[in-house]
């Protein structure tokens, strides 16, 4: 994975060598003073379901507005299905937004909100009837036609509004936050659904959002954004698994990052001198021997136990439990090591205790070990 | 601890609301009196309620210019707001709009003796210049009164558009609706309450407004305000009274009539939430 670098252009769903649906070469949109995206490169394919993960102001929203038409970019182009989009505004662009907030005509049914965009292209009123009934059909909204809006709850709000958005077959389909506005349960559900529906239509994705679980959910492949830029692009295990640097590492999940020295640098291992002991790695990286890096642990990938460890080798530590952290299908354990340094590790609560406590609990002597594939070595 | 309080703030409600309403009151039992001298009290009577019906065809003239003039200035401040409203609102930035926003709400803190005295100028030198307006009435004083609540109309429009924000526009753009679609069946329909209210405000002004239109009225065109202050000139008058009273009244019947709408509007409001509410899967 360590030339991933290059990744951004090296499209990974070309199957049948086609153009990219999207390409985005050189973007850069400012704002006054503040630079909101810089310089970005991007090619998506037909079908894919790709999301832009990043905080708020990291520039992704403005990206996605570019490709709607809404804002245009200082510099670079962006190409949808081959057409150059400079010029284009945005009601003639073949792409359809999701809104945050859904935005729905307050004043129209639902049967006009999703009926609206087809108007627009004269289309013949019986066929506007049809693909309007026949969308509504796929969201399960066609008993609510004649509701307004307003008269909606909030999920039934959601699938109106991917429906509107849906029902002129755009090249490209646009949701900025879909679920952001749902309550925890119904986005879970809810993003099944609409992961789902996109494999139906075949529609290609871009789904921006600040939920990792949800882009991890939901996309074939992903983008990590901060300040304006691509920190990583690949699929949510590549970005899980297989981080770039400590950035993607930290934001991405939980992981406990402490710097190490290498001190061996084999042909298939590499073993790295750090406040854990020693992390010995089996595969992958190479970083020559001396030098200062990064190590990143995940909490999920180290096993917790009582019982002493049966031989001595790298890949192992021990310490003392300083916090529990009960989260009812796993807990967390904050483990303070004999040097001082604490270390996060969760462990599934796989057996339901006879008693009301857990077996590991507050200063409990803990031993930990890991997999000679499980520690991230990071050179930035 | 309330208890307490309530009577002094019940007092000083009494005294308020009094300090108001009681002119009003007298002003309504003294359209019923008898005799002519106003402040003489000598039995009830509709003597001047058929007075002014039957009697005063001027009264009845001031009314209708007022109410045209307020008609057609109410629909074009409303129309020339609304495009300054979308230009200020809309468009961005674009040059000299800080000035063009300044200038829009002029009117606004101007004085009426300037503002009216500055028209009466541009009205005169005109017709030197170009023989228009020939003479002074309808024509000068609706020109007159759109200046000024024009303004009125931008502010309330304004404020409605930055409310309901650009997101419904842009979703109309996104399915494919070209820019004027966007403004007819998008902006517009958001925009209703605002429009309405900007025209009635702008009605009530230009049917309130004495200052400004005598400085740009000419003989022979008296506006309602301008005839009810030229008689009590000449000293108070039962039948002006009879006038005021018929005023009140129907003030009155718009507010109660705009008071069940918003409160039908309350209701269906309502009805959706709870609408709403049982859906949730």
């Amino acid at each position: 994975m360590a030339d991933a670098q290059s990744a951004p252009t090296t499209p990974i769903h070309d199957q049948n060598g086609s153009e990219p649906i999207v390409q985005i070469r050189g973007v850069t949109k400012k704002f006054g003073d503040v630079t909101a995206v810089e310089n970005v490169d991007l090619d998506i394919m037909q079908g894919e379901l790709f999301c832009l993960l990043g905080g708020s102001g990291c520039g992704k929203s403005t990206l996605l507005r570019m490709l709607a038409g809404f804002e245009f970019p200082e510099s670079g182009s962006i190409n949808i299905d081959g057409v150059n989009m400079s010029d284009v505004p945005a009601f003639e662009r073949p792409t359809n937004m999701m809104f945050q907030s859904y935005a729905l005509f307050p004043h129209m049914s639902v049967e006009k909100n999703v009926a609206f965009g087809l108007e627009q292209d004269k289309i013949a009123k019986a066929e506007i009837e049809d693909r309007v009934h026949e969308i509504l059909k796929l969201v399960e909204l066609e008993d609510y036609k004649k509701r307004k809006p307003q008269q909606l709850s909030g999920g039934q709000r959601q699938r109106v509004a991917l429906a509107r958005s849906l029902v002129k077959e755009p090249k490209l389909l646009l949701l900025d936050e879909p679920l952001a506005a749902l309550d925890k349960k119904l986005r879970k559900q809810t993003q099944f659904e609409l992961a789902n529906i996109q494999e139906q239509v075949g529609v290609t994705f871009i789904v921006v959002t600040h939920d990792q679980e949800e882009a991890m959910t939901l996309s074939t492949r992903m983008a990590v954004m901060d300040k304006g830029r691509f920190i990583q692009i690949g699929t949510p295990t590549e970005i899980y698994e297989f981080p770039e640097t400590r950035f993607v590492a930290d934001f991405i999940g939980s992981a406990n990052i402490m710097p190490g020295k290498v001190t061996e640098n084999g042909a298939d291992h590499i073993r790295v001198a750090t406040d854990l002991g020693e992390v010995y790695v089996d595969h992958g990286h190479t970083f020559a021997e001396g030098s200062q890096i990064w190590v990143a642990l995940r909490p999920e990938k180290i096993y917790l136990t009582t019982s002493p460890h049966e031989t001595a080798g790298p890949n192992q530590t021990e310490g003392m439990v300083d916090d529990i952290g009960y989260l009812g299908e796993t807990s967390l354990y904050k483990v303070r090591l004999t040097n001082g340094e604490i270390i996060d590790v969760t462990a599934p609560n796989l057996i339901r205790p006879k008693t009301r406590t857990h077996g590991i609990t507050w200063k409990d002597k803990v031993y930990l070990r890991w997999e000679p594939s499980s520690a991230m070595l990071l050179g930035s | 601890m309330y208890g307490k309080r309530s009577r002094f703030l019940t007092i000083m409600l009494s005294i308020g609301l009094a300090f108001f309403y009681i002119p009003m009151i007298l002003l309504v039992i003294y359209s019923f009196n008898y005799s002519k001298l106003v402040p003489v009290w000598s039995g009830w009577s509709i003597r001047w309620y058929e007075k002014l019906l039957f009697d005063s065809p001027d009264v009845w003239a001031a009314v209708s210019l007022s109410l045209k003039i307020a008609f057609v200035n109410a629909t074009f401040a409303t129309l020339l707001g609304t495009l300054a409203a979308l230009v200020m609102v809309r468009f961005g930035r674009f040059k000299g709009r800080t000035l063009f926003g300044g200038m829009l709400v002029a009117p606004l803190v101007m004085p009426e003796v300037i503002t009216g005295l500055s028209l009466l100028v541009l009205f005169i030198s005109l017709k030197e210049a170009i023989g228009w307006p020939a003479e002074r009435g309808f024509t000068t004083i609706t020109i007159a009164h759109i200046t000024f609540s024009m303004a009125y109309v931008a502010v309330t429009v304004q404020a409605r558009l930055t409310g309901v924000g650009q997101t419904l526009e842009e979703a109309a753009a996104d399915l494919g609706a070209k820019p004027f679609k966007v403004l007819t069946a998008i902006t517009i329909p958001q925009l209703t309450p605002a429009l309405i209210s900007g025209w009635l405000l702008a009605f009530t002004l230009s049917l309130d407004d004495l200052v400004i239109a005598s400085f740009v009225t000419g003989p022979g065109a008296n506006t309602l305000p301008i005839l009810i202050f030229s008689r009590i000139r000449l000293g108070l008058r039962p039948d002006i009274n009879a006038l005021a009273t018929i005023i009140i009244l129907f003030v009155a019947i718009c507010v109660a009539i705009a008071a069940i709408l918003m409160f039908r509007q309350h209701r269906r409001d309502l009805r959706d939430q709870q609408l709403a509410a049982g859906e949730d899967a």
